[in-house]
């Protein structure tokens, strides 16, 4: 798996998109915070975080979408798939290494809770909340763009897809208002990411949205690791 | 050692692998030879363990490659048809990065550094593989295979793509490479596989034709009593003399090849080896042989034989009509 982590990472900085997803977050969330907090003068960071959520439903699919679409293509997974490494090491290789860049950009928002803190008192626990939630909810959008792009050889097919996937995610919970039949609406809202993720940017630490994030990641990578290996069947 | 038994692989009703079974022992060369979409690169794939079959086994070194994977695994060096490099890193960063992913144990450096002066390509471990001739590429991806120093290399069609001179290189290393691994290599050059390989498995449409040496198969297919001959004297009366030595069958004239000199197939009873006799009573009407050869088949027309089936003594006369039209053309 290190093998596999080690050059993920480099060739996101050597293909460009290590710093083109890092520009685009940090443009964003710098853009968030500057008509949240700085322009309302508080130490509420919460604006911020919550639109974070929306920029990441575009970024993710950048980050994730050659991890194994571009494999195929090049047909590099032959040497994958041929060596002796198993394909859940494989897959988490790639996650992880997706996770390196992503975290990277999550921890830059730390440096707008310093800067804030010259100002005023900066509630350092709603902060790594908020840091722990965004961590989480990339860490399942990761997963979905992976799989996404396990089942395509064209990168674009892959961010779209992965775009789409993400956003149907998203929208769920606003699909689950409209649906008249209740146990249906409610199961609809249980999976939205957005109602999962909300509480984490008022202060809320509820366990069990801890939980779901990581039981969708582990879902998600799982499927990922039965794609590649049904291909194998097929 | 590689051993396969029945092993079928089937493309919804499409059989790719149709029951393949062979066994590759250690120090072995063994050449797949066969038509493009025959199933060799499926077989090796299978073997590899980017595949799996439908049915079937394969063991390497003893390892089954479903149900022992990882330790399979290691025992394979694996060149696929199109080399999987990664073209934004250079060689020594993809060599290396190979060497972690197998998880080799040997020293690094001066394993790789081994590895590059046995291909050849010491010269440019530091260029970006994007950057090398499709030569230097086929290069990496021959080098990767033999990172860890693995019992079994799997090559699919090495000499792709390279120049004459290389060809000849790639060969000497892989028979040198045969020495102390066990060698299967495809190609459908055949040639290729009759200079390199000890053995041929000659693969059509998902099945063994036929396994054996190169020199058993040809001689199998070989008719050692069928002559020809190229006879520098009158024609008729060559033929009325041949026919009388005893044990010729038949006589036919071919075609004529020089002024007055013509080309004869001739054919005697099975084990009967008439060149002495033949030689003899033309000598004493002074009439000279020009050339003599049994009409061995080449493992070309072996190889046809068999792939083709039936259809092959209609595409050699084809052949053999078109030939005699060029000479034709050409004598006016």
């Amino acid at each position: 798996m290190s093998a596999i982590l080690k050059r993920e990472t480099r060739a996101y900085f050597d293909s460009l998109i290590g710093y083109i997803f890092l520009t685009a977050f940090f443009a964003g969330s710098g853009i968030l915070f500057g008509v949240t907090s700085l322009q309302y003068g508080s130490t509420d960071m919460s604006g911020m975080y919550s639109g974070l959520f929306f920029i990441l439903l575009v970024l993710i699919p950048i980050l994730t979408m050659r991890t194994l679409s571009e494999e195929k293509r090049q047909k590099t997974d032959q040497l994958l798939l041929t060596a002796p490494i198993s394909l859940t090491s494989l897959v988490l290789g790639k996650f992880f290494a997706a996770m390196i860049i992503y975290s990277i950009g999550v921890c830059m928002t730390l440096v707008y809770a310093v800067v804030i803190s010259f100002f005023g008192a900066v509630s350092w626990l709603t902060v790594v909340g908020n840091v722990v939630g965004l961590l989480l909810l990339g860490a399942a959008y990761i997963a979905v763009g992976m799989l996404i792009s396990s089942l395509t050889e064209n990168q674009v097919i892959a961010a779209i897809g992965g775009f789409a996937a993400t956003l149907l995610l998203y929208l769920i919970g606003t699909v689950a208002e409209i649906i008249p039949v209740q146990w249906i609406s409610k199961i609809l809202s249980e999976l939205s990411f957005a109602t999962r993720y909300n509480p984490f940017t008022y202060g809320v630490f509820d366990f069990s949205n801890v939980l779901f994030f990581i039981s969708a990641t582990v879902i998600f990578i799982f499927m990922t690791i039965r794609v590649l290996e049904r291909r194998r069947w097929s | 050692m590689i051993e396969v038994r029945n092993l079928v692989k089937t493309y919804g009703d499409k059989h790719a692998v149709a029951g393949i079974s062979f066994t590759a022992n250690d120090g072995e060369i063994l050449g797949f030879l066969g038509p493009n979409g025959a199933g060799k690169s499926t077989t090796m794939n299978i073997l590899t363990g980017y595949l799996s079959s439908t049915s079937g086994e394969a063991y390497i070194n003893g390892h089954d490659i479903l149900e022992d994977p990882i330790a399979a695994k290691k025992e394979i060096g694996y060149l696929p048809e199109f080399p999987p490099l990664y073209l934004d890193m250079t060689v020594r960063e993809y060599l290396c990065f190979v060497y972690e992913l197998r998880g080799c144990r040997l020293p690094r450096n001066t394993h790789l550094k081994e590895i590059c002066e046995l291909v050849k390509m010491d010269n440019v471990i530091d260029r970006r593989i994007n950057n090398l001739s499709k030569g230097y590429k086929q290069r990496v991806g021959l080098a990767q295979a033999l990172v860890g120093n693995p019992n079994v290399l799997i090559l699919d069609e090495p000499t792709v793509g390279l120049d004459p001179k290389q060809i000849i290189e790639i060969r000497t290393l892989i028979k040198k490479l045969g020495k102390n691994h066990t060698v299967i290599l495809s190609s459908h050059i055949l040639s290729e596989v009759q200079a390199v390989c000890d053995r041929i498995v000659v693969i059509n449409q998902g099945k063994i034709v036929a396994d054996d040496t190169a020199d058993n198969l040809s001689r199998e297919l070989t008719a050692d009593h069928k002559l020809i001959a190229r006879i520098d004297g009158p024609k008729d009366e060559v033929i009325k003399l041949v026919q009388t030595i005893p044990g010729v069958v038949s006589i036919v004239a071919d075609m004529q090849r020089e002024r007055g000199v013509w080309e004869y197939n001739i054919e005697a009873v099975e084990g009967t080896d008439i060149r002495r006799e033949l030689n003899r009573r033309l000598m004493s009407r002074n009439w000279y042989i020009l050339g003599l050869r049994s009409s061995e088949l080449s493992l070309e027309d072996i190889f046809l034989k068999l792939t083709m089936g039936e259809s092959v003594n209609e595409f050699l006369a084809d052949k053999a009509d078109d030939l005699a039209e060029h000479y034709e053309e050409a004598e006016k």
